[in-house]
């Protein structure tokens, strides 16, 4: 018996999960918000989170070839950031965008940093930021739901119609809690991004301190300061449109480039909120939550660094 | 603090067996903190049951070493040893008659009404009585607060899944824990005393309320959570008050003594037994019958595990718990005064696991039973950064596990904090 008993270091129990679940855990969470998204937009919207999908994969397993180190894209996470570029992606691009903004998300984002788990800015949110300032008409023309139908038909996102100081009155709430107004692929059905929020959340791979804080935020500050005088803006419409539903409960939430500690992490959100907030009402960009989410990430190091729990027996 | 699988089906509801004798017991010279003890019998002397056979002239820490059996000793050399790899042990024939050595007389309540708390010490410390829960620090000292304690608290927590040598000898041995408890208090001079026992052992929590009942004793129940038996949970969780860094719980005038431990003092005083056996559960998957069974110190490994049986051949034999215990590599080693159990895992529990990158999840900083940030102490490792190490907490540890239970990366976490505490500068 001796000569194969295993000798290892304490503890020798482990719990079930593992990171490769969690990761396509997520993917499985954002497949509704997906499917709508191809519903609302046509098979072409299908088409390029394929393709974004695939670029990512890719990217990631030549990188990985290149620099001679393990290949690990079993672990979901090359997948996952496709996905998510796809998902920031107007459905009227066309389908270089989305292998571009996969390759720039991959090889900047994350590899240049020194790869897994030590990119500091969120991946496929770096991607969008690169395609935004790199090809900003295409990034910011949308088109309208089912008009793949008929010819497409471009329209303002209902947040950049706001900023002209037009409001697009045939959008109900009601719609844009369906996800039937123009967009990008993944964030337009609120129903289906909260559906598996849900999911995750009560499998635990994320926690309520993020999302709940920066939508919160975004919802205050909208209704405080969205409308002339105070406490009249229309904070709702706010928190329907836009990314904030899915930035908040599945970017802003990537464990690698948010904070560690609960507390870290309420700071984090509420950051990202305002940052959010500003942009949307006096900045130049119709809709804020990418950059304030790169922002926040930037300052995740040091909130982790101030932000720490008290050890026992201290004071 | 993290609710684990207990495990601890397969033992609870068994009785304390006692162990069929021995042929051979090695029993080290080295079962507790401090220095080891010097022989005190040469080869081919002929031994008595509980008689000493090592100690030190030193006033160094340290509790003396009794023989577990009659018989001859045939040897004095290295012999595995489940804590420290190898230690020397004296390696006795047993003559299977038990003999006791001479000037054991039972005490009488009355007499040991009339010991002083140094009495007691004297008999505690003679009697080679150490601190079961797992540091095996001598009980002897810990018995010689400087100052009195305001409560004492005993540990019944047995926290660690799998084992259930405490929650037995609670069950089985009651009274004679109270009369142990007793002898405490007169030492530490506490004001008032707390049985503390987690709500998974239901049966010690209602026999110890029904003995307490009209003492000033109290039975606490606490949650059943890992790793509710720690010292500085215990304080924690039962005073509200925290140990300061750097401190003893005397320094917040309390004490913790382990259940095992009081009896060990309730037979030490009234018995006027060394600790030369005690409760062990061998338990785990691979056991065909799981026991806990009353086994004398320097017994085999093997012995225990063949008396309860295999289903199949473990590949890990575990000396303790699954979270804190340490994997052994033959199964000669003997049983020492901290075993409190055996644990063989197979194939099933022990899939090696590859370790990835941190995700950054937090799990382990939200896990650390004492506000550790663990992730960035093994960055800190990796990088050699002692200093960093240090400053987000390393020298805090309490080696509990939780940290490296929870990683979903499988990163040996707890590993890396005690390397950094080995290597920050003093």
């Amino acid at each position: 018996m001796e000569n194969r008993l295993i000798v290892s270091p304490s503890p020798h129990a482990h719990i079930d999960d593992s990171v490769a679940k969690i990761m396509w855990a997520v993917s499985l969470a954002l497949l509704p918000a997906g499917a709508a998204g191809v519903y609302f937009f046509g098979l072409k919207a299908l088409w390029i989170i394929i393709l974004g999908i695939v670029s990512a994969v890719a990217t990631e397993i030549i990188l990985q070839k290149l620099s001679k180190s393990k290949i690990t894209v079993s672990d979901g996470s090359a997948f996952l950031t496709g996905l998510l570029l796809a998902y920031n992606l107007p459905p009227g691009v066309p389908f270089w965008v989305p292998i571009v903004g996969s390759f720039f998300a991959i090889f900047i984002g994350k590899f240049v940093f020194g790869g897994l788990g030590k990119n500091i800015f969120n991946p496929a949110l770096a991607g969008r930021a690169f395609l935004m300032a790199s090809w900003p008409s295409l990034m910011t023309t949308f088109v309208k739901p089912f008009g793949y139908k008929y010819d497409a038909i471009t329209s303002a996102t209902p947040l950049a119609a706001l900023k002209e100081g037009k409001v697009m009155e045939h959008i109900s709430n009601l719609n844009l809690f369906f996800g039937n107004r123009p967009g990008c692929i993944g964030e337009v059905c609120v129903l289906a991004l909260l559906a598996g929020a849900v999911f995750l959340l009560i499998k635990g791979y994320i926690s309520w301190h993020i999302p709940f804080s920066f939508i919160g935020t975004v919802g205050f500050f909208t209704c405080v300061f969205g409308a002339k005088g105070l406490f009249n803006g229309d904070w709702l419409f706010h928190i329907l449109s836009g990314g904030l539903i899915l930035g908040a409960f599945y970017m802003a939430t990537d464990y690698v480039t948010s904070p560690l500690t609960r507390k870290g992490q309420i700071i984090f959100g509420i950051g990202c909120g305002l940052i959010t907030g500003v942009i949307r009402l006096w900045g130049g960009y119709p809709e804020g939550v990418c950059y304030a989410i790169l922002i926040m990430n930037a300052a995740t190091p040091l909130i982790d660094r101030y932000v720490r729990p008290r050890i026992y027996g201290t004071k | 603090m993290v609710r684990l699988e207990e495990n601890k089906k397969f033992t609870e509801n068994r009785p304390i067996e006692k162990l069929p004798l021995p042929k051979l017991v090695y029993v080290p010279l080295i079962q507790h903190l401090g220095k080891p003890c010097e022989a005190e019998v040469k080869v081919g002397d002929v031994v008595m049951l509980g008689q000493r056979i090592g100690s030190i002239e030193a006033k160094a820490v340290h509790s003396h070493i009794h023989a577990s059996v009659s018989g001859k000793v045939l040897a004095i050399d290295n012999w595995p040893h489940p804590v420290l790899g190898t230690a020397k042990a004296v390696v006795i024939e047993n003559d299977g008659k038990d003999q006791k050595a001479q000037g054991t007389v039972l005490r009488a309540q009355e007499e040991v009404d009339r010991l002083t708390a140094q009495d007691i010490r004297d008999i505690v410390f003679e009697a080679g009585v150490v601190g079961m829960g797992g540091a095996s620090f001598p009980t002897h000292i810990k018995l010689n607060p400087p100052k009195s304690v305001e409560t004492l608290i005993i540990n019944g927590a047995e926290c660690e899944p799998y084992l259930t040598s405490d929650s037995r000898l609670m069950i089985e041995k009651t009274a004679e824990i109270i009369k142990g408890i007793e002898l405490v208090k007169k030492c530490v001079r506490a004001k008032e005393v707390i049985i503390a026992i987690e709500e998974n052992k239901p049966e010690a929590i209602k026999d110890f309320e029904k003995a307490v009942a009209g003492t000033e004793y109290r039975v606490r129940v606490l949650e059943s959570a890992y790793p509710q038996g720690g010292e500085k949970q215990l304080t924690q969780n039962i005073l509200g008050k925290e140990i300061p860094r750097g401190k003893l719980p005397f320094d917040i005038g309390t004490s913790v003594q382990n259940v095992a431990t009081v009896f060990a003092i309730y037979e030490a005083v009234y018995l006027a037994k060394p600790l030369y056996e005690r409760v062990v559960t061998v338990t785990g998957p691979c056991v065909a019958n799981p026991k806990n069974l009353l086994a004398r110190i320097g017994t085999q490994f093997k012995d225990l595990i063949s008396f309860c049986g295999l289903k199949q051949d473990p590949i890990k034999i575990i000396s303790g718990g699954p979270m804190m215990g340490i994997a052994q590599y033959t199964d000669q080693v003997p049983v020492i005064k901290s075993t409190n159990g055996i644990l063989l895992l197979d194939q099933e529990q022990t899939s090696s696991f590859t370790e990835v990158f941190c995700s950054r999840c937090g799990n382990c900083v939200r896990a650390c039973p004492v506000g550790l940030l663990p992730t960035l102490i093994n960055l800190s490792c990796k990088k050699k950064n002692w200093q960093s190490a240090k400053f987000y907490g390393a020298l805090d540890c309490i080696e509990c596990g939780l940290c490296s239970y929870v990683c979903p990366s499988n990163i040996n976490l707890v590993q890396s904090i005690k390397r950094a505490k080995m290597e920050i500068p003093k």
